[in-house]
């Protein structure tokens, strides 16, 4: 395969973890936490996608939405039940936290709503392939494409361009002075969870798409990846995050391509590692100074 | 060190009787083999939680790859046993020595590095642990190494359970412990007091990976089975969890914890919940950390002390 099409099905896989990656950097530049259970986020809403379209029989463009209307309901309750209270407590017991939700999640789907055993996921398009030279290109890669660059387009409107994304760069930037300028502190981190749930949700039914089968244990793998996407990239910076996503489907497409199937695992870790050591705060973060 | 003298004197015998009592209970055959077997898991995860506590209860660095180390000396030392017919205890004691060379690359270059950054690092390196592990041949791949002699006796974890605690409680008060907790407490403030932190954090991971390395090859050799899928990250997270939900830097928090979250899916497998065990497990230690952020015990330790106090109040009652 030419070096273009590794590039295209790179870039459709990268978009796919940037959607999560985003979601991963806002709760975290907004509360410090890195929100484990945000995975399971994604694998519920592939399965809230599922129903949908195999309960209602919806077409693909409400059965998104409602997916991602879903998993932004789901977010806000998770920060609302298991991070809230502990807002003030060492981080290392919030990542518990969101471990110990991660863990509902997954075993809850597993054991009392879809049982464990994996489900295709319904064709909602015909798959076309359309040949540009030697090029391949399916029309699922071209709708998952754009539209998780339509995604991420209103989510920078929202978070440049309107109050309320005024209100959270405040808020992730210093959450004691926003508070003191009379922002709604919970509200925004309510909202931000919404958010990023609600990309998550979006990514969830892609990913069914390109991939039909969907299991309650699909989010640990995509999960990890989209997190260390985060961290690549500078955690707690948007755009960092959004490149992060791409470079990660980019670099895991050539490994398996012209490396190693086995070990691209082995070799994003690495590639993350290595970039930490020399770039501590992530390819776009801002060093942190020391004060004392 | 007079004081410490005597409370190790005191400790060991504490232990010596709890030795007998087991044995007692186990020769008896008031004890089956199930119970038996929860026993020695809870041994295994008591050395690994104490051993974690010394890096993020009582030096304050966040590692989450734990499960790597662990995985490194099941491995070394099931190679050694098994290929190479070595005794048990050399290969144990090689597996854990393999172990903390891996704690030490692993730690030179990451622990320049702080708060979450560190923990993703480590949680990255045990991955790649794992990964590299799925592709040696030698090892088994992913089929895992089947086939390991069982040598895990349950006086051999007994013992190296009870030394793997000694061991760190000197530690921690030592000279070398002071300079972990004054890292956790303020890393600028202990290297402006001449105290070389770099040291401190490297020197308490390595004592923990060799204890994890020994872990491991005790965890191998009581199963009679290893496979990298074994040692993944959830494996890391659940030791991290002994560890907090003990309360951190507290010794005595890690042991009960250890042992309560190791009997807790086994209970609710009795009673019934066996396909819902792990949601419990889940939802249980939810509630604990909601109504319990600082774990157990806090960073207290349970002492002998309790009992005192309690004595002496009865004592003035009577009065």
């Amino acid at each position: 395969m030419s070096l273009i099409q590794q590039l295209i099905n790179g870039l459709a896989q990268g978009s796919v973890y940037a959607l999560i990656a985003v979601g991963y950097t806002m709760v975290y530049g907004i509360i410090r936490l890195i929100n484990f259970a945000h995975a399971d986020i994604y694998m519920m809403g592939a399965f809230i996608g599922y129903f949908a379209v195999t309960v209602f029989h919806v077409p693909f463009l409400p059965a998104l939405l409602l997916a991602m209307i879903g998993c932004a309901i789901l977010g806000m309750t998770i920060e609302k039940i298991a991070y809230k209270p502990l807002r003030k407590s060492p981080r290392i017991v919030l990542l518990i936290t969101a471990m110990a939700m991660s863990l509902i999640l997954e075993h809850g789907m597993a054991t009392v709503v879809v049982g464990p055993n994996p489900r295709p996921f319904p064709e909602l398009f015909k798959i076309n392939i359309i040949h540009l030279g030697p090029v391949q290109i399916n029309n699922v890669q071209i709708i998952n494409l754009s539209v998780a660059i339509i995604l991420v387009l209103i989510l920078q409107y929202i978070v440049y361009k309107t109050k309320t994304g005024k209100a959270m760069r405040a808020t992730s930037y210093d959450m004691e002075a926003a508070q003191l300028m009379g922002i709604n502190i919970n509200n925004i981190v309510s909202i931000t969870f919404a958010i990023g749930s609600s990309l998550a949700g979006a990514a969830g039914v892609l990913v069914g798409m390109m991939y039909p089968r969907i299991d309650p244990y699909m989010g640990m793998m995509p999960g990890l990846k989209a997190f260390i996407a985060a961290v690549l990239g500078g955690i707690g910076v948007l755009p960092g995050a959004m490149f992060g996503g791409i470079l990660i489907g980019l670099c895991e497409t050539f490994t398996k391509a012209y490396l190693s199937t086995k070990l691209s695992d082995a070799i994003v870790f690495s590639l993350l590692i290595i970039i930490l050591i020399f770039k501590p705060a992530g390819l776009l973060g801002k060093p942190t100074r020391e004060k004392v | 060190m007079k004081q410490h003298f005597r409370k190790t004197l005191i400790g060991f015998g504490i232990a010596v009787i709890g030795y007998i009592l087991l044995s007692v209970l186990i020769n008896s055959k008031m004890l089956n083999d199930f119970y038996i077997r929860i026993l020695m898991m809870i041994g295994i995860n008591i050395i690994l939680a104490t051993a974690l506590n010394l890096v993020i209860g009582f030096t304050g660095q966040l590692v989450l790859g734990f499960a790597g180390f662990m995985s490194v000396g099941a491995y070394m030392s099931a190679v050694l046993t098994m290929k190479l017919h070595m005794p048990f205890i050399p290969a144990l004691v090689l597996g854990g020595a393999m172990a903390s060379v891996f704690g030490l690359l692993v730690g030179v270059p990451t622990l320049r590095l702080k708060g979450d950054y560190l923990a993703i690092t480590t949680l990255g390196f045990g991955e790649i642990i794992r990964v590299l592990i799925v592709n040696i041949d030698y090892l088994g791949g992913p089929r895992g190494l089947p086939a390991i002699p069982k040598y895990t006796t349950y006086t051999w974890v007994y013992i190296i359970c009870v030394l793997s605690v000694l061991v760190i409680y000197y530690i921690i008060h030592s000279s070398h412990g002071r300079a972990m907790i004054s890292v956790r407490e303020d890393e600028i403030a202990s290297e402006s007091m001449g105290i070389n932190t770099t040291y401190a954090k490297i020197s308490a991971f390595i004592v923990a990976a060799f204890f994890a390395g020994i872990a491991g090859g005790l965890y191998g050799h009581f199963l009679m089975f290893i496979d990298p899928k074994s040692f993944d990250w959830l494996k890391s997270f659940e030791i991290v969890t002994f560890v907090v939900a003990g309360g951190m830097g507290s010794l005595t928090g890690s042991i009960l914890s250890a042992g309560a979250l190791t009997l807790l899916p086994e209970i609710l497998r009795l009673f019934g919940f066996s396909k819902y065990r792990m949601l419990m497990y889940a939802i249980l230690l939810l509630i604990l950390m909601l109504f319990r952020p600082q774990g157990l015990m806090g960073s207290k330790e349970l002492s002998l002390k309790v009992f005192k106090n309690l004595g002496f109040k009865k004592a003035g009652g009577e009065k």
